[in-house]
Formats: structure tokens, sequence, C-alpha cells
């Protein structure tokens, strides 16, 4: 009897325990940050290179670095997409987070809002060498206007238009399209040739956001007011998204199994020689991933309606990247900012940004003639030229998804044979603002 | 329960009286089983309950991104999220209704064809002959397979360009004209519904099998006696023999396949087809698209709601339907 009550005893204290460490185990969960342990960093890295696995062999020697410097020890995870922005939602919902993360800069408003990330006001930007440091078309998707940069640049991406030249040459076509009407007439000679076209990721939310958002600038046309009320149904709007996917349902450039890829397979189309061109941000490193080397492909700007890229109606790519945030509770506030001046500093720039094909954001990593290529100088060129940042408004997310998931809807329709009309694309534009959260 | 009641008068045994307990040791009697059960009942209070109420609290708060994170402090917002998802005029409740109608045909279609497969295969089984433990166990694999990684090699016969699906309809047996999409457009319901399927009909095979073990071999030699064919048999003997199993099974296929998230999100990704907008992901997706959790969390309790409603009908119906049958 003794022993079972003894049992019984040591059973319900140790349930309580458990409780009580499942309701507050962790470190602080709210307010703002401390320096409680100043000797460890958590960091979330975004998936930038072909696989989680090349992630970890191109950071974990610089984190090493960071520690042999300073004695802080940093904890990689690399995240893939499909995850990251649920998990800092859940992070910020509980507070259990990473001390500095990776987020994609188009989310920089949006995460903004929730007030998780520190806000990078002067006297922060000075800890890492002051604002000057940046180009400025990277600072400008970094957050709201107006308002403290919730991230700051680390990896700068534009689109650029990637062509196999085998394909090119022997179609006849001497130069890269630089309108889209010229694209619809190589793709004739393409096709009778036997090749695809164009590959596109069609069900892929993201690359059809940034893809119309393009289309939308080049018919002088935004996807929210200038006060930031989300308007998708405007004429100009309704004829960039019909533009887009008419590259598949009226130009039939672009193939119509292409209407279900969303895992990156027009790239390995791309590299395997099936399609002719495809547009896509800073590829280099993917393609040489997936064994199809340098010279097998040339690089040109996006095309335009027509004359050259530039601002306004002109603009060609967005401006992609990756930002590096701090979470303002984290325990380690001073380590986390002494770790996004590391990964800012020259070196560390120069280093990562050639491993991913990516061009630096810090204005003295530009420089090094690493990212004086061919390729590097269109992308160079297109971020300080013709590259516009997707609306930067705490509803960015949130119109990423619904739009994206519209185009996805049209690409469908497009590939099943059914016409895509004027009225249609409204429709599905109409159905989307209305999922928008109510202002 | 069963053990205090035993606990509390195990005197009477055999008819003699009882010699007398201390009341101190009496008690100690009665409290140890409950003792034991703390643990469960702090962890099953902590795994399952409290996240319910947190769901149901949160439903009632105009949770979005500005407030997630102190989600405590956010607004109350009474039963605003409610009104929003059931204003069947409104984009936000007609979407929701449309998933709704979607996932009952779905679960209606799925739970059928499972039973359906599962009971015929059993009863197939039921006669020993050889190699019938070998196909038991073949039949058991999709069951047994991690939900994820069989999704996914469907994703990869599906696809239309490559996929073995359109290869063996279109490339082979030319039933139709040109390659089907199927994880994209009206089609994607078929395939939902046939992975799931796929996925589900082992498990009533598992079931239904346990079931029939459990049927006296002589009703069906009396029967035989009788002149009753085999057919005769299964309508006559089988069928209503299974009827306990049957209502169990068919209410836990239901409430598993209503609630199915892991198949259309491993299908589909987060912008499932609207032909395949199950309720389930259709809610994450007002939650985590949208960023809007408190809506979230009223349609999530709109549907927990639904299924206990159902649940209790169906029990009420089964079980009355059952008792006389029994009584005689």
């Amino acid at each position: 009897m003794r022993t079972i009550r003894a049992a019984a005893t040591g059973a319900v204290v140790m349930s309580l325990a458990l409780a009580a460490t499942a309701c507050g185990g962790g470190s602080s969960t709210d307010g703002e940050g401390s320096n409680d342990s100043p000797k460890t960093l958590t960091y979330w890295a975004s998936n930038q290179g072909a696989s989680i696995e090349v992630d970890k062999k191109v950071l974990q020697p610089e984190l090493d670095k960071f520690e042999k410097k300073t004695g802080i020890k940093v904890k990689l995870e690399v995240v893939p997409w499909s995850d990251l922005l649920n998990r800092i939602l859940t992070a910020t919902a509980s507070g259990q987070g990473p001390d500095v993360l990776n987020i994609g800069n188009t989310w920089s408003a949006s995460l903004q809002a929730t007030g998780a990330l520190l806000p990078w006001n002067d006297v922060n930007l000075a800890k890492i060498g002051g604002k000057g440091r940046f180009v400025a078309s990277a600072l400008g998707s970094t957050g709201a206007q107006g308002k403290d940069p919730a991230a700051v640049p680390l990896y700068s991406m534009a689109y650029a238009l990637y062509y196999n030249k085998q394909i090119f040459a022997d179609a006849g076509i001497a130069q890269p399209p630089a309108t889209w009407a010229e694209l619809t007439a190589d793709g004739k000679k393409i096709q009778a040739r036997g090749n695809q076209v164009l590959g596109a990721e069609g069900a892929n939310v993201s690359e059809n956001v940034h893809h119309v958002f393009v289309f939308a600038k080049q018919h002088d046309a935004d996807f929210f007011t200038p006060d930031g009320k989300p308007d998708f149904t405007s004429d100009g709007v309704v004829t960039a998204v019909q533009q887009y996917v008419d590259l598949m349902a009226k130009d039939k450039v672009i193939p119509q199994g292409n209407a279900e890829y969303a895992q990156n397979q027009s790239v390995s189309d791309f590299a395997k020689g099936k399609t002719a061109m495809l547009l896509w941000q800073s590829a280099s490193a993917n393609l040489a991933s997936q064994g199809m080397s340098e010279d097998r492909y040339g690089v040109a700007p996006v095309p335009v309606q027509s004359g050259a890229p530039g601002a306004g109606a002109q603009v060609d790519s967005m401006v992609a990247g990756i930002n590096l945030a701090v979470f303002k509770n984290t325990d380690n506030l001073d380590g986390a900012t002494e770790f996004v001046k590391f990964m800012t500093g020259d070196e560390e720039q120069k280093i990562l940004n050639k491993a991913y094909s990516t061009i630096p954001p810090v204005a003295s990593a530009q420089a090094d003639p690493a990212f004086g290529t061919p390729a590097n100088a269109i992308l160079k060129d297109t971020l300080a030229k013709s590259a516009a940042a997707l609306p930067q408004v705490a509803d960015e997310s949130q119109f990423e998804t619904t739009v994206g998931t519209a185009v996805k809807a049209l690409f469908a329709e497009a590939a099943a044979g059914h016409p895509v009309t004027t009225e249609s694309v409204r429709a599905e534009l109409a159905k989307a603002q209305q999922q928008m959260p109510a202002k | 329960m069963t053990i205090t009641v035993e606990a509390g008068k195990p005197q009477v045994a055999g008819g003699e009286p009882a010699p007398r307990s201390r009341p101190g040791r009496r008690s100690h009697r009665v409290g140890l089983p409950y003792l034991l059960l703390l643990p469960a009942l702090i962890l099953e209070l902590l795994v399952h309950l409290v996240p319910m109420v947190i769901g149901v609290l949160m439903s009632l708060k105009a949770l979005t991104q500005f407030s997630i994170r102190d989600w405590g402090a956010a607004p109350w917002s009474g039963l605003d999220n409610y009104r929003v998802s059931v204003h069947f005029d409104a984009p936000v409740g007609q979407a929701l209704l449309r998933s709704f109608l979607v996932t009952v045909g779905f679960t209606l279609l799925s739970v059928g064809r499972c039973w359906l497969i599962g009971t015929a295969a059993a009863i197939f089984m039921q006669d020993a002959f050889r190699g019938r433990g070998l196909l038991r166990a073949l039949f058991l694999v999709p069951y047994a397979l991690p939900v994820y990684a069989a999704a996914i090699t469907w994703v990869f016969m599906f696809q239309h360009d490559n996929g073995l699906v359109n290869h063996v309809l279109h490339d082979q047996l030319h039933l139709t004209d040109k390659p089907s999409f199927w994880l994209i457009g009206d089609n994607s319901f078929y395939a939902l519904l046939t992975v799931s399927v796929w996925k589900g009909w082992p498990f009533a095979f598992l079931i239904v099998m346990a079931g029939l073990q459990n049927i006296p071999r002589e009703l069906y030699e009396a029967a035989a006696l009788d002149g009753a064919g085999v057919w005769q048999q299964i309508r006559r003997i089988t069928l209503p023999s299974l009827a306990p199993v049957n209502q169990v099974l068919v209410l836990v296929l239901f409430l598993w396949t209503f609630n199915d998230f892991n198949t259309p999100f491993v299908l589909f990704g987060r912008a499932a087809p609207e032909a395949a907008d199950l309720i389930s992901v259709h809610i994450y997706q007002a939650s985590f698209v949208t960023w809007n959790f408190g809506a979230g969390s009223a349609m999530s309790v709109l549907l927990l709601l639904f299924l206990l409603a159902v649940t209790g009908v169906y029990l009420a119906l089964t079980t009355r339907g059952r008792r006389p049958s029994r009584a005689r």
C-alpha cells in the first residue's frame, strides 16, 4: 500500500511539474529584448541554395567565423519557403522565436505591422554602419514608407530573361526579345522547331504575383490606392493580369502543363533544355546546381511593352531579395545586432552573395569584380534603374496570396482550354479583393 | 469509475458480514484511483481541453496581424466573427458555405466507397485460401504508409506531363482526347477522392475483418442447410451481425474524412482549387492566408458544433434502430 501511495504521489507531482513547465516554458515571451543570454543566438535562414543542405554548407563556416570573432554561438536552422511565413507568425504569437531571421523582403511591411520585429531606427542603424551602406532600391523594400525599417537588406535579386543559346541559334533568332510582341513572335519560330517557349510556375502563388505586379506597372496600374486600399479590378490591373495569363491562353508561349507547376519545375525544364526561355530571379546558382553551365544560356532584361527598361511604365522587375530582421524580444540584443553587422559587412556580403548568385545590397561590396559578370551586370542594372518594390502595405502578404491564387485559377482555366476573357479575369480579381481584410 | 464502485463495497461478497474497516483507510481506498487518474486527467486537459477553450476565446476576438503578438490584449468582438462566417450573402460566408458543401459531398462519396470496398474485401477474405495472409498484409499497406509520403507519390502520378495516371488513361488506353489536369481545375475533386478512398478503405477492411471473426460459423451452416445462397447469407447474416461494428466504423470514417487536412494540403498546397476546397484547408486559409485568426477560430468552432450535432443525431438514430432487434 505504502509503495502504491508513494508511486501515486510521485505520478501526481510529476504531472503537475509537467503541466507547470508546459505552461511557462521557454524564455521571456513578451516585452522588449534583453541581454540575458549573451553567448548564444538562434538564426532562421531562408532556403537560398538549391537545397537546405547546400545552405547549411554555405552558412556554417561563416557562423563559425562569427563565433571565433565574438564568442557567440549561432544555432542555425534553414527554414523552407513553404513554412517560413507560418513559422514566423507562430513565433510572433508565442513569443518563442529565433533571435535573428531572414524574411522575404516583400513581407517587410506585413511583419512590421505585427510589431514583433526590432525597428531599425537611426540608433540601431548606426550600430551596423548606418543607412548609407545600403543601396537605395533595396532599402525601399524594408517596410512601410515613413516608418523605421523592419529589417535590413541581405541579398538582392531581380528578374531577368534567361534564354537557351542553342535553341535560339537553331531557330535563327539573333537577339533575345526586348518586348512582349517580340517574345511571342520568337515563340512561333521556336515552336516550329518543336521546342517549348517560355517556362512559368502557374500554381506558385508568389511567382504569379511577382509577374502580374510588373505587368501592372507596365500598364501604369497599381494593386493598391495611394492610401493603401486594395484596388484589384481597375482596367489597368485587369489588362495586366490578362496579358500574363494570355501568354498561355492566347499566345500559347507558356506550355499548358506549366499551369500546375509550383515546385520550380520550370527551372528544371529550362536546365534540361526543354524550354527556350525562363523569367526568373538570379537563377545562375540554381541552374548550375542542375547541371546547366553558364555558357549554354544568355541573360537579358525582362521584356517590356515597347522601348527599353526604365522607370514608370518601363519597369521590368520587382525588387526581389531577402532581408535580415531581429526579433524584438531577443535575449541577446547586442549579440543579434552584432550578427547583423557581421552579415552585412563587406566580406560576408561578398562571400554569401557569390554563393547564392545574388547581388549585394551593400554598395561597397557590389564593387567586387565577381558582381561585374554580364549576368550580374544586367541584374545590377535592373535593380538600379527598372525595378519597383512590391506594395509596402500591411496587407501585402494577404495580397500575395489572394491575387496569386486568382492567377493560379485563371491559368487552370487556360490550361483546360476554357477562354480567359476580360470579364473572367475581372471576376476572379474581384473575388480576390473581397477576401482582403476589411478596412 | 467501476473500480470505485467495487472498492466501495467489497464487503458484501459471499453474504458474510464484512469486517468493519477504519474510516481513514476507507477514504484512502476511495481516493487512490482518482489519484492515479489525475496525471492522465491533467494531460488530457492540457492537450485537448485547454486548446479548445482557447480556440473558443480566440473566436470572440478581432485577432489579426496587428494584435497577434499579444493576442490576449486583442479587442473583443463578440459574435462578429460568427456573423461574418454565416452571412451567406457575403463573400466570406459564401465561400465557407461552398467549401462546406464540397466537403459534405466529398465525405459522403469517400466514406461510402471506403466502406463498400473494405467490406467487400473483408468478406472475400473470410474463407481461408492460399496467400490470404499475404493479401491481407498487402491491403493494409496504404493505411500503414505515412500520409505525406503517400500523397506526394500521388502528386507525381497525377502530374499532367509525366504522370502515370495520364500515361495510362491517355497514352495507353486512349480514354481521353488530351492529357487531363488532375491537380488543378475541376478534376482535382476526383483526384482527392481517389487518394482519400485509397488511403481510407484498408481501415474499413481491418475493422470489418475483425468484426467478421465474431460471427458464429454455425449461423452460416444453418442458413446453408435452409437453402440460403451466398448473397442471402451476406444480406441476412453478415451485414446484420456487423451492424454494431459498422455503426462505429462509419462514424469514425466520417469524422476523419470530414476533417482531413493532410491529403488536400499535400496534393494542392496552400491554394486548393475550388472543386477540392475542403473545409479544414479552407479554415486554414482563412486564418493563415488572410491572417484573420479570429474568423478562422470562429469557423473551427462552427465546424466542431456541426460535427458534434451530426455525431449526436447519428448515434441516437443508429442506436435506437438497433435496440428492438436485440430484444427479440
